[in-house]
């Protein structure tokens, strides 16, 4: 089955109906510009996808939770009137082996009680911590709202960016920049002992420096991802992690209707084939099922690999660029385990419903627990024990399972792309991936294998050829210090424009990165319609 | 001292944050948690459960209750059928507004009207010669407002299918359990929901009823603080905050016409003689000299605000009541901003104001008064269309 579209010739097509690919087509449509996004699967969202998998069991089946939407493109694109809805995460909930747990919420006072049980010291300095990490997320806040700056560039235009990007750091002590500095530069666990010493608060909080690398909390360079987790409070999203009501396949089908009203035309099941270029330039799209259409520019959403070197094809490109490209780190780490329960999971640390369920949990006990799982990692298989974040999101949004019952969503990691049977062998373990993470989940709650009425599993693997992630990369690329600002994706073509003339970049595999951001998207259709290209 | 509500042995259980406020005489609770965030996503993305037993009822029973209250307020009562509900507000002879609140026509002679003040004395004023006898049924029931997209999946469960039927703004009665109650879909928060009113006797047993059923559709008890956010995101505006009562203002400026407050829509001038009339219609013809308005701050102005002191944006955490300066560009002052909150669902900072009518055009750009650091200030903001927030289950 495959769709047609309306047209034979538009000013823009957006490749991949993901939320940057959509994001992108909203504001080129809003711009007055005709639009097609073209969505290779049946269903639109790209990694941020809700699916029912199960009847009466809506899955957030890839991305599950909504991390930096921009607050301003909520605004511009009216969401909340799209339907966006997204409510916050409240608590991170650390069960431990022993029995014991720590909870850590919004509400400080909370927080330093629970934490004082395993370290008065650290609990006295959650406040410090805070304080450092908001003057931090200034700097942080810049890079993310603004297209990356171009150090190797003379332009006065790129040293006023420089220098606004060094502003934003003026009036901090020489300390905060020397803090600075050793956050783009450490390891999270590094970072962490500047101020704590327990290891049940510093290993959940170090997790969300490696989410989506290959690299381990005592890995230098993993500590600037941290900051994501502060920027919410700065930024005007406030509350910015939470769950996208209907899954966070919500959130592309806000940005979608928006796309819409604005006149963007969007098409599912409508795969493309090659991007087509002729002298230099793109011209269009071919699609699988033969369609030829005829655009302005072309857009694409999706991965870097997929873009320049299967849609458009390396012999279009110089060596240096294309080189470039494939040594792109994508090496998924990740997987996913998605569950439909027929009851509510009692964790036997802290048993029964209450908001410590309400949040993310994480199963992440100790910093040698997730060094031992990226030491299994690093040899080519996945974690026996792996770390895994679990959310319950029919807990605070009863629309995404029937009375009573649950959707639990496990990210899983380490599960490497490059097992040592090679990928192509992920089909064949594909369930003992599962069967890891149920059984380390067990651990923690005993009645949970008798409560799963189905199971989904998706492998790196699975990733790649369902969802068109690259090597399943969940951000198109990992987030790690070479692969970011103006080195994403490739030096000196960090600002959406490719080599091709009329083929521009929007996906994650651009500046800033993944995550539901809707930045490159933004950024992306801004930058294309400033270059007055279009 | 407050006064307990009907609900009072659940909700003082429940809150154990011990935030209370007093409502007309009776405790409330204000959040149950130690912040009402939860409870406001309860209401826009599940249910929440909010005790309104403090809302003063009158019943009105008679031949002429109808044409009662069509003297009284400024609608004409005599066409509302049976199961209906409507908003309305009633005036001085001035035509200045002493209050608002529902008029629900529960059988063919028989009407109840709400408000936010007592009502006894002001219907009595009128009621001389009207077949009517007016019960006040303040204590009688106990109210409780289900609000949120679950609301109707909650209530069919203990109230049985009829209620898939029941549209926006009617009324019916009904059995929980085998308690009777009277179910209106109507609220305060701008959304899917309805109001459940029960003889006090039964109150307890019709909470719990609801809580039993609402669990897997995660139905969270709810405080005022919560609903404030949600009633500013639905544009409604607030008795005693942002207008007041007529009879209890020093001065006339501080009196609100119905026209002033975006009620003028309930307004029927061509009719039989009710109080207020007159005056409604001078004003009508002289012009209307105030309006209330939505406004929208500006984000960028806020942020840069906030940077020029080297502060990150900060938004207020509650809604806020403590009315604000409106000015034009040129800084005179145009008006007041009654009150106001960080929408978490539009991501903006949102008002109620009163504005000269010349500056109340939606899109007019005006500035308002922002306090950083202790330092009055101001940024630009926007007049904009109420409700802020309008889904389309609400009606539907």
């Amino acid at each position: 089955m495959s769709a047609h579209p309306r047209a034979s010739r538009y000013d823009a097509i957006v490749i991949g109906g993901g939320h940057n690919g959509l994001t992108a087509a909203a504001y080129l449509a809003k711009a007055g510009r005709k639009v097609l996004v073209l969505e290779r699967r049946h269903v639109l969202g790209g990694a941020a996808v809700s699916e029912q998998l199960y009847p009466g069991f809506t899955f957030s089946v890839c991305s599950y939770v909504v991390s930096l939407l921009r607050p301003h493109i909520v605004r511009e694109l009216q969401l909340a009137r799209h339907g966006l809805e997204i409510i916050p995460l409240d608590c991170s909930f650390l069960p431990l082996p022993n029995g014991d747990s720590l909870a850590r919420w919004s509400d400080g006072e909370r927080t330093r009680r629970e934490v004082a049980r395993f370290s008065p010291h650290d609990s006295e300095r959650l406040g410090e911590f805070g304080l450092a990490m908001t003057k931090l997320c200034r700097f942080a806040k810049q890079i993310i709202d603004n297209p990356a700056p171009d150090p190797a560039s003379l332009a006065p235009r790129e040293l006023l960016n420089l220098l606004r990007l060094g502003r934003s750091m003026r009036g901090d002590p020489t300390d905060l920049r020397w803090l600075n500095f050793k956050l783009l530069t450490t390891s999270a666990v590094d970072f962490l002992d500047l101020w704590f010493e327990s290891d049940q608060l510093k290993a959940p909080m170090s997790v969300s420096g490696i989410i989506g690398t290959f690299l381990g909390v005592r890995s230098p360079g993993t500590a600037y991802v941290l900051l994501h987790h502060y920027m919410g409070e700065i930024d005007g999203a406030f509350r910015a992690w939470g769950f996208s009501k209907g899954g966070t396949g919500g959130v592309s089908m806000a940005i979608a209707r928006a796309a819409r009203a604005f006149g963007a035309e969007i098409l599912e099941q409508a795969a493309v084939a090659e991007v087509r270029v002729h002298g230099g330039k793109a011209r269009g799209v071919v699609l699988e099922n033969g369609d030829t259409i005829d655009a302005e520019v072309v857009v694409s959403s999706v991965d870097p690999n997929r873009t320049f070197l299967q849609l458009v094809g390396e012999r279009h490109f110089d060596t240096e660029f294309a080189d470039q490209i494939k040594r792109f780190k994508l090496r998924g780490s990740s997987g996913k385990v998605n569950l439909a329960l027929d009851r509510l999971p009692e964790f036997s640390c802290r048993p029964g419903d209450g908001p410590h369920l309400y949040g993310d949990i994480a199963i992440a006990p100790s910093i040698d627990y997730l060094e031992r799982a990226y030491d299994e990692a690093k040899y080519g298989d996945f974690s026996q024990r792996p770390y895994i974040n679990v959310v319950i999101p029919s807990l605070v949004d009863p629309s995404v399972a029937p009375p009573g019952k649950h959707v639990m969503s496990c990210f899983v990691q380490y599960a490497p792309y490059d097992i040592k049977e090679g990928a192509e062998h992920w089909p064949q373990r594909r369930e003992a991936l599962g069967d890891a993470v149920v059984d380390t989940l067990a651990e923690y709650i005993p009645g949970l294998k008798e409560s799963i009425l189905y199971r989904q599993v998706l492998t790196p693997w699975d990733l790649e050829q369902e969802f068109g992630l690259t090597e399943g990369n969940i951000f198109q690329g990992e987030l790690s210090q070479e692969q970011l600002l103006f080195l994403r994706p490739a030096a000196g073509w960090a600002r959406y424009r490719t080599p091709i003339d009329g083929l521009w970049a929007c996906g994650s595999g651009t500046h800033p990165g993944g995550g539901i951001m809707g930045a490159p998207g933004e950024l992306a259709a801004k930058a294309l319609l400033a270059s007055r290209r279009l | 001292m407050p006064v307990p509500t009907p609900f009072h042995p659940r909700t003082s259980g429940l809150c154990q944050s011990l935030l209370w406020k007093e409502w007309s005489g009776y405790y409330a609770v204000r959040s149950y948690d130690t912040c009402h965030e939860r409870e406001y996503f309860a209401l826009r993305h599940a249910a929440g459960l909010i005790d309104v037993s403090p809302l003063f009822k009158a019943d009105l029973r008679g031949a002429d209750a109808a044409a009662l209250l069509s003297l009284v307020t400024v609608r004409d009562l005599r066409n509302l059928r049976v199961g209906r509900v409507t908003y309305l507000c009633w005036c001085d002879d001035d035509g200045k507004v002493v209050d608002d609140g529902t008029v629900t026509r529960l059988a063919d002679r028989h009407y109840r009207l709400t408000g936010n003040g007592p009502l006894g004395a002001w219907l009595a004023r009128y009621s001389d010669g009207f077949d009517v006898q007016i019960e006040d049924t303040t204590e009688v029931y106990g109210a409780l407002a289900l609000q949120g997209p679950m609301s109707r999946a909650i209530l069919v469960d203990v109230a049985g299918a009829g209620i898939e039927r029941l549209r926006f703004f009617r009324s019916m009665s009904g059995r929980i359990g085998d308690i009777p109650v009277g179910i209106t879909r109507t609220g305060y928060t701008g959304d899917l929901g309805y109001e459940v009113w029960v003889e006090r006797d039964h109150a307890v047993a019709v909470w719990d009823r609801l809580f039993a059923a609402g669990s897997g559709y995660r139905l969270q008890p709810v405080g005022l603080d919560a609903m404030d956010v949600t009633r500013i995101e639905a544009g409604f505006v607030l008795c005693g905050v942002d207008y007041f009562p007529a009879h209890h203002c020093l001065l006339d400026t501080r009196k609100s016409s119905p026209y002033e407050i975006g009620l003028g829509w309930a307004v029927k001038l061509d009719r039989e003689p009710f109080v207020g009339q007159r005056a409604l219609r001078e004003e009508q013809a002289r012009g209307v000299v105030w309006k209330t308005v939505g406004l929208e701050y500006d984000w960028d102005d806020y942020e840069e605000l906030f940077a020029s002191y080297g502060l990150p944006p900060h938004v207020p955490s509650a809604a806020w009541r403590d009315a604000v300066p409106v000015y034009d560009r040129r800084e005179r002052q145009i008006g007041q901003a009654t009150s106001g909150t960080w929408s978490p669902l539009l991501k903006k900072n949102i008002a109620l104001a009163t504005l000269r009518t010349a500056h109340a055009e939606p899109g007019n750009r005006v500035r308002v008064e922002v306090t950083v650091e202790y330092e009055r200030r101001t940024i630009g903001a926007t007049v904009a269309r109420t409700p802020f927030f309008d889904p389309p289950r609400k009606k539907t």
